[in-house]
């Protein structure tokens, strides 16, 4: 990982020097190895604080609706996946094409901390990379792990190793898609019953502290006033108010961000309560594809979608509900 | 001291449930949370850090405050304020108990609040005294000592038992409810723990953090520091550190109708979010970088200057865990604490 | 019922004056027809219509009064577009007082006092107004400098006209931004008009209006020699509880609800500046 950070670091500076680009969109050292934070990099001497690692899980695409706005080009690093978000937020008018240069990264899976700690490490101090084996040290003693086993869940259904959108890459090593189908885990809540599927998401939606993170991190959310925020809608909210508010909540966005969401998975991951919130966008996901033909969000940047468009062959709402049924 | 075997846990449980709602750490769904004790429910004292703090026991995220009802013109208010069983919380750790006192001198600061007030005093608490903490834990910085919480009784868990110890009459009496379970020894046990935790907590990567410029005189200058840009940079202005932060004691108030008249409640509210200092004409705070700036700066300035220098943090970690884009309060207190930190 | 700061009480609405196009004055009782509770003037209320949200006004009434409170609201937002739409007779909910008071009994007492307003700025100063005028031979000379849009927008004009000018050891100026048909008095802004006056600078000043027009003003106080720390003005940041505890009215380490909204010049040269 390492060559390919100094690359990119070598890159920004550059395209910084030059002045080709205003700022730089990366990642920046934390307090340990697994905790680099998203940053805006304006000039050279920032990038010394500059980090690239298996745990830049982050999907920068979003920041780009703020800081693209401000003058000048805007360059970003991105992984394949949040290639597809920054394609459709091009769709969707919120980011325009002419104001980023896009850097194509490398990416091998990232890696999650919280499987770690769930795998019983705690007291992390250091974390060293070793092709796939990795080496946690803490106060307590070393564990290794296989990358497999600590991969963020959203990549283990690593969906695509392409990058739809790109001005150039740093790209050094063949990746490897993911593993695990990506729908494998909305088959098995499909083959749940009723009862039990409703068991499950209240289960899990229980959970949910209305922390809004899955809102504010999702590049799909790019309303200017969100519903839930607005109080002439009704249904603003806070807090949850019941159980079932939880419920509405997730399922609106859901709804909302149907046939927009790229699947990046960033919901779950930055969800504090662990909720598999990206079940819900990947049902939508498989339903659309089954109604109205494969689509993915993300792969162009132009173009009508699924629901945004009409033609003769389209399912009908009855269908859907059949679809359940099968 | 005195200890309870291990496996004996769950009968403990089941006998002071019999008199007292139990609230004690429960996996669900994969992670771990206080929840009302039931037979069969996953108990998980080993959990060092549960998502939510047990702030919610005494104030919880949602509740319903009064209640209002019309008739033609006239209106009437509803008390829905109801008598508060008796209940133990238990297992709650040293940062989180610390983090009661901080939020009693909110709730409980002239006037008191008595929806706060009712269920503190219904509580008995019992705390547990911490074996394995982590690289984000950094409770020593704010004098608390992991190894050795107070609350009306103190508890120790190694292997074999749980190890406990009444500190007021509240906790003689729940030790006196569970004596069946209970039997005497653990001195030597408890302490050879206490010693072993204390080199580990020497030892974690925020062990030295500096608080020393966060004082009450420095309050402007720490306000027009220039550095508030750049840690804030990243900030999705989500409430998640907000809400895991046992120390966070924000509210809105907001009514909601129903079929049956108004209901007034309170619920968690965020000064990371945009609409908390929102009026019909104006916005006291417009940017992430205001509202950042806002929960630091009462956590370790305003906050302290109304109350004797104690901080509104308590070094539990969870906002070091939980920020999806790892900011955080130790990289406030690094970048601005003090000289010691660089 | 146990005694709880955030469970308000019953208030009627007695009465109804629609002082200027967008600001309209309550009259507010016990549903027992008495006056609710005591304040001080510059102290604050909650007033809520349950469904639509609860909002903080200043008490308007003096505290003489001892039969009612009176509340001028202007219609800027959820809450208050609601109350205009009330009928006398009408129920609301009521708790309070909230906030530090103008210091009356204190720094006010023996002195000449000069009262600088703004729109509905004069809100929180009507109360300390009427309470000086009560208690006349406590406090010197009352220079009263007011300024509205226009004519039509100066809050209280009967009272200004009828009481306030008529009032011994009183002197009352009034201004409005632009000329008008049928008003023969003074033409401009409130900064401008208190340079032009010449004022005392050994008064005591209170200022209350738009955050532009205090900076402007307390600018021109300051060349004119008055000592800030003998100048007073109210903030308003939004409140949910009154109390300091929701935790969302601060400036720095002071809360508006409970440690204002009174506020000595000085001291807010000592809070960041954040309101």
């Amino acid at each position: 990982m390492r060559d390919i950070e100094l690359k990119m670091i070598e890159r920004a500076k550059a395209l910084l020097e030059s002045g080709e680009v205003a700022r730089v969109v990366g990642w920046k050292k934390g307090e340990f190895y697994f905790d680099p934070m998203p940053a805006v990099f304006e000039t050279v001497e920032e990038l010394n604080d500059f980090v690239y690692n298996s745990f830049c899980g982050a999907n920068l695409s979003k920041y780009l609706i703020k800081v693209s706005k401000n003058p000048g080009k805007t360059a970003i690093f991105l992984k394949p996946c949040d290639s597809f978000s920054l394609n459709q937020l091009f769709k969707e008018h919120r980011v325009i094409r002419e104001n980023i240069y896009v850097i194509a990264i490398e990416c091998q899976g990232k890696l999650s901390v919280e499987k770690m700690k769930k795998l019983g490490v705690s007291a992390i101090t250091e974390v060293n990379e070793n092709g796939e084996e990795i080496v946690v040290s803490s106060l307590y003693g070393e564990t290794k792990f296989s990358r497999d086993e600590v991969l963020l869940g959203k990549c283990e259904t690593c969906k695509s190793k392409v990058h739809q959108v790109k001005d150039e890459e740093i790209i050094l090593r063949e990746m490897q898609a993911g593993k695990k189908d990506r729908f494998e885990d909305v088959e098995k809540l499909e083959a749940m019953s009723e009862e039990e599927r409703f068991t499950f998401w209240r289960e899990q939606l229980s959970k949910c502290i209305r922390c809004n993170a899955c809102r504010n991190v999702c590049p799909a959310c790019s309303c200017m006033k969100c519903v839930f925020d607005n109080p002439a809608s009704g249904i603003a909210a806070k807090a949850n108010d019941d159980k079932f508010e939880e419920q509405l909540f997730h399922i609106i966005r859901a709804f909302h961000v149907a046939g927009r969401c790229t699947d990046c998975g960033e919901c779950s991951r930055v969800c504090p309560q662990g909720i598999p919130l990206h079940l819900l966008n990947r049902k939508f996901i498989k339903d659309i594809d089954g109604l109205y033909g494969e689509y993915q969000a993300g792969e162009t940047a132009e173009g009508k979608t699924p629901l945004t468009s009409y033609n003769e062959e389209d399912g009908e709402p009855s269908d859907v509900f059949k679809g359940e049924e099968k | 001291m005195l200890r309870i075997a291990k496996e004996k846990l769950n009968a403990l449980y089941a006998k002071i449930n019999e008199s007292m709602g139990l609230f004690i750490p429960v996996k669900r769904a994969g992670e771990v949370n206080y929840e009302i004790w039931k037979e069969g429910k996953e108990v998980s004292l080993e959990t060092l850090k549960t998502v939510k703090s047990p702030k919610n026991m005494f104030f919880p995220s949602t509740e319903n405050m009064m209640k209002f009802k019309t008739e033609g013109k006239a209106l009437e208010i509803v008390d829905v304020r109801d008598e508060k069983k008796p209940f133990v919380l238990f297992g709650v750790k040293a940062c989180d108990y610390k983090a009661i006192e901080v939020l009693d001198k909110v709730f409980l600061a002239d006037p008191v609040d008595t929806f706060y007030q009712a269920r503190r005093e219904a509580t008995t608490i019992v705390t547990l005294a911490c074996s394995r903490p982590e690289e984000s834990c950094f409770c020593g910085v704010f004098g608390i000592d992991a190894t050795s919480p107070l609350g009306d009784a103190t508890s120790w868990l190694d292997e074999s038992y749980l190890y406990v110890q009444a500190n007021t009459e509240k906790g003689e009496a729940l030790i006196a409810l569970i004596k069946e379970f209970v039997e005497e020894g653990g001195d030597a046990e408890v302490k050879a723990q206490q010693e072993k935790t204390t080199e580990i907590l020497k030892k974690l990567p925020f062990a030295q953090l500096d608080l020393s410029r966060f004082k009450p005189e420095n309050l402007n200058e720490l306000f027009e520091a220039p550095q508030w840009e750049e840690l804030s940079e990243a900030c999705l202005g989500c409430g998640t550190c907000t809400f895991v932060c046992p120390t966070c004691q924000c509210f809105d108030i907001r009514d909601f109708k129903t079929h049956d008249g108004v209901i007034r409640y309170r619920c968690w509210d965020s000064c990371m979010y945009s609409d908390f200092t929102l009026m019909a004409h104006g916005n006291s705070r417009t940017t992430q970088m205001q509202r950042f700036r806002q929960r630091f700066m009462h956590k370790l300035v305003y906050y302290p200057s109304q109350n004797d220098g104690l901080y509104s943090c308590v070094g539990c970690g969870r906002c070091v865990n939980k920020c999806p884009q790892n900011l955080n309060i130790v990289k406030v207190i690094k970048t601005l604490g003090g000289k010691k930190n660089d | 019922m146990i005694e709880e700061t955030l469970i308000p009480k019953i208030g009627v609405i007695t009465d109804i004056r629609k002082d200027t196009p967008d600001v309209k004055t309550f009259r507010v009782v016990g549903t027992d027809g008495a006056k609710l509770f005591e304040h001080m003037p510059g102290q604050c209320a909650m007033v809520s219509v349950p469904g639509v949200g609860e909002c903080m006004f200043s008490i308007t009434s003096s505290p003489t009064n001892k039969e009612y409170m009176e509340f001028s609201i202007k219609k800027c937002g959820c809450v208050t577009e609601v109350l205009h739409a009330l009928e006398v007779g009408a129920y609301v909910t009521v708790r309070g007082p909230y906030g530090r008071n103008f210091p009356v009994e204190e720094d006010f007492k023996g002195k000449d006092l000069l009262f600088i307003a703004g729109g509905i700025g004069l809100a929180p100063l009507r109360s300390v107004i009427n309470y000086v005028r009560h208690y006349r031979e406590n406090y010197g000379k009352v220079v009263i400098v007011y300024g509205a849009r226009s004519m039509d927008d100066l809050v209280d004009f009967d009272e200004i006209k009828t009481e306030w000018m008529n009032e011994k050891n009183f002197e009352v100026y009034l201004t409005i931004d632009r000329p008008q048909e049928g008003w023969d008095g003074h033409v401009g802004f409130v900064p401008a008009y208190v340079k032009e006056l010449g004022l005392d600078p050994n008064m005591t000043a209170v200022l209350c209006g738009p955050p532009i027009m205090i900076k402007f003003t307390l600018a021109g106080l300051l060349e004119l020699g008055f000592d800030k720390s003998r100048v007073f003005t109210t903030l308003e940041l939004r409140m949910k509880c009154g109390v300091g505890k929701c935790g969302r009215c601060n400036v720095g380490d002071k809360f508006v609800c409970k440690d204002g909204p009174v506020f000595r010049m000085t001291e807010l040269d000592e809070l960041p500046d954040e309101y």
